[in-house]
């Protein structure tokens, strides 16, 4: 099986790893922007709790959850590998830095996807670590006590460091996916002419759109709700 | 008109070097590298040792000449060589950094001199028809459409001078390799080999110590022959064929 390592661990083939588990990360966004919508359902959290419950017991989805776990790891191990092999290859810095020619966003993948490693952290530690393994507040819609995961994020969101931290980040995954989106379809060869634009035009929406229903969430608890 | 340089001063490859000043007065309509050459009249008359750069051609063909020049690989032109770079192309007084390429695979010579061999070597791993094709034959005796003998022919305008490794934040040299690749893929005679070509030259790149791609398009824009990233593109879909599909 020796092929697999040298075409995977080629700087190529580091690429087609980012390229895919990034793309990963994209749609899972989608599901979890999905779920996450559902706390402005003014339903006092019970769709939320409801769906959390689903989402952390269904043997199908902890299945799915587990391999999104991994690709995050493969995808934040990957990236570091190529950041420092990066650095590596050019030992002495210019004294007149480059600045034409490139986005800033390009040129700081590595910082902003820390960023993001960073938020990530603090947001696992918040909500999934105390949801599973915290003490958790109850609540009962008529079949037996559910764990009120709303009632934890409405705390948290009624800290104005927390939401400021969270609405950077998601500034920070925008400008990650301004470059990384379409740099994904470049990195798997898909480069033609007719559907550049439409990659190009997808990936600009893509990256307003998500990081904006993310962090429109912490804004209206902090503004509206608390 | 007159204007300051700031030349990278390197004695050789263990040297430490570093930047010295010096004030030029040359002819708007000289060359970059003829305002070198004045340069380094001046540092013989004065018994000093001349700045060492690359050049031979001086008419963009050769891909000889490489220097960084104000954060730009052969300086603000676009789609320009240093050789083919005027010295209109600056205002009278103006402070001018010149510094060699940056890059691990490109270790530092002399001054403005770096040892572009780690291309060569790409070369040698793939970038060749392992065949002998013969002369060249009658034009239209090999029929190829239109659109990709251009493509070839714009991927063949590659001169490996290098700027895409000097633009790249990674001192990558995909731009290079794949213009290459694409340039032989794209023509009957190296159409057979395509995928494993691209493989041998990509391993190569990776052991030469150049970094991956990171698709900032600096390589693209700095490019004095303007060769696409398009090319990159087919370089990485011929290397997934060689990897996933191909017998070695
Ligand atoms: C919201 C989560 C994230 C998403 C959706 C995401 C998505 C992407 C995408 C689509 C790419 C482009 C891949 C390519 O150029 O082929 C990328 C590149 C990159 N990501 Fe992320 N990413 C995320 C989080 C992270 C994290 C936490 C890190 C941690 C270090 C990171 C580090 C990087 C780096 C360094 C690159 C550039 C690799 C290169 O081209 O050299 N990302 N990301
Ligand atoms: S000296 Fe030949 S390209 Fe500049």
């Amino acid at each position: 099986m020796s092929w697999i390592s040298n075409v995977l661990g080629s700087s190529i083939g580091k690429k087609l790893l980012m390229a895919l588990s990034g793309l990963f990360i994209c749609f899972f966004l989608v599901i979890h922007l999905t779920g996450n919508l559902q706390l402005l359902a003014g339903d006092g959290g019970q769709a939320f709790n409801e769906y959390a419950k689903l989402m952390t017991s269904n043997p199908l989805i902890k299945f799915v959850s587990i391999g999104t776990y991994l690709v995050f790891l493969l995808h934040i191990i990957d990236g570091l590998m190529l950041v420092f092999a990066n650095k590596k290859a050019r030992p002495v810095k210019y004294a007149v830095g480059a600045k034409a020619g490139s986005s800033i966003s390009s040129r700081n993948m590595g910082i902003l996807g820390s960023i993001i490693l960073v938020f990530l952290v603090i947001h696992l530690y918040n909500f999934w670590f105390v949801y599973k393994f915290g003490s958790m507040p109850t609540v009962d819609y008529g079949h037996g006590p559910v764990k009120d995961l709303y009632k934890v994020v409405a705390m948290a969101f009624a800290n104005p460091a927390y939401v400021i931290l969270y609405v950077l980040s998601m500034v920070a995954i925008a400008f990650h996916l301004i470059h990384g989106f379409a740099s994904a379809f470049q990195t798997l060869g898909l480069n033609h002419a007719k559907y550049n634009g439409l990659i190009k035009i997808a990936g600009i929406a893509y990256s307003i759109l998500i990081p904006l229903g993310f962090a429109i969430i912490p804004i209206y608890f902090y503004l509206v709700l608390a | 008109m007159k204007v300051k340089v700031k030349v990278w001063r390197q004695k050789n490859a263990k040297d430490k070097g570093g930047f010295k000043e010096y004030e030029v007065l040359t002819d708007p309509d000289s060359s970059f590298l003829e305002m070198m050459d004045v340069l380094n009249q001046d540092l013989l008359n004065k018994k000093e040792d001349p700045v060492a750069f690359d050049h031979d051609c001086r008419e963009g063909i050769c891909g000889a000449c490489s220097m960084y020049i104000n954060g730009q690989p052969h300086g603000p032109s676009k789609g320009t060589t240093t050789c083919q770079l005027h010295m209109r192309s600056f205002k009278n007084g103006d402070s001018i950094t010149i510094e060699p390429w940056r890059a691990s695979a490109f270790p530092v010579i002399k001054d403005l001199v770096v040892d572009r061999t780690a291309f060569d070597r790409i070369i040698q791993a793939g970038g060749y028809i392992s065949v002998n094709t013969g002369n060249a034959v009658d034009a239209n005796s090999i029929p190829i459409e239109k659109d990709k003998a251009d493509e070839a022919f714009a991927a063949a305008a590659c001169i490996g001078c290098g700027a895409c490794v000097a633009a790249c934040k990674n001192a990558s040299a995909m731009l290079f390799v794949s213009a290459k690749v694409s340039h032989l893929a794209l023509l009957p005679q190296g159409a057979p080999e395509a995928d494993l070509r691209a493989a041998k030259m990509l391993n190569q790149m990776d052991e030469e110590g150049f970094g991956s791609c990171t698709n900032t398009q600096a390589c693209e824009a700095m490019c004095p022959k303007e060769i696409s990233i398009k090319h990159i593109a087919r370089l990485n879909r011929q290397f997934f064929k060689s990897g996933f599909s191909g017998n070695q």
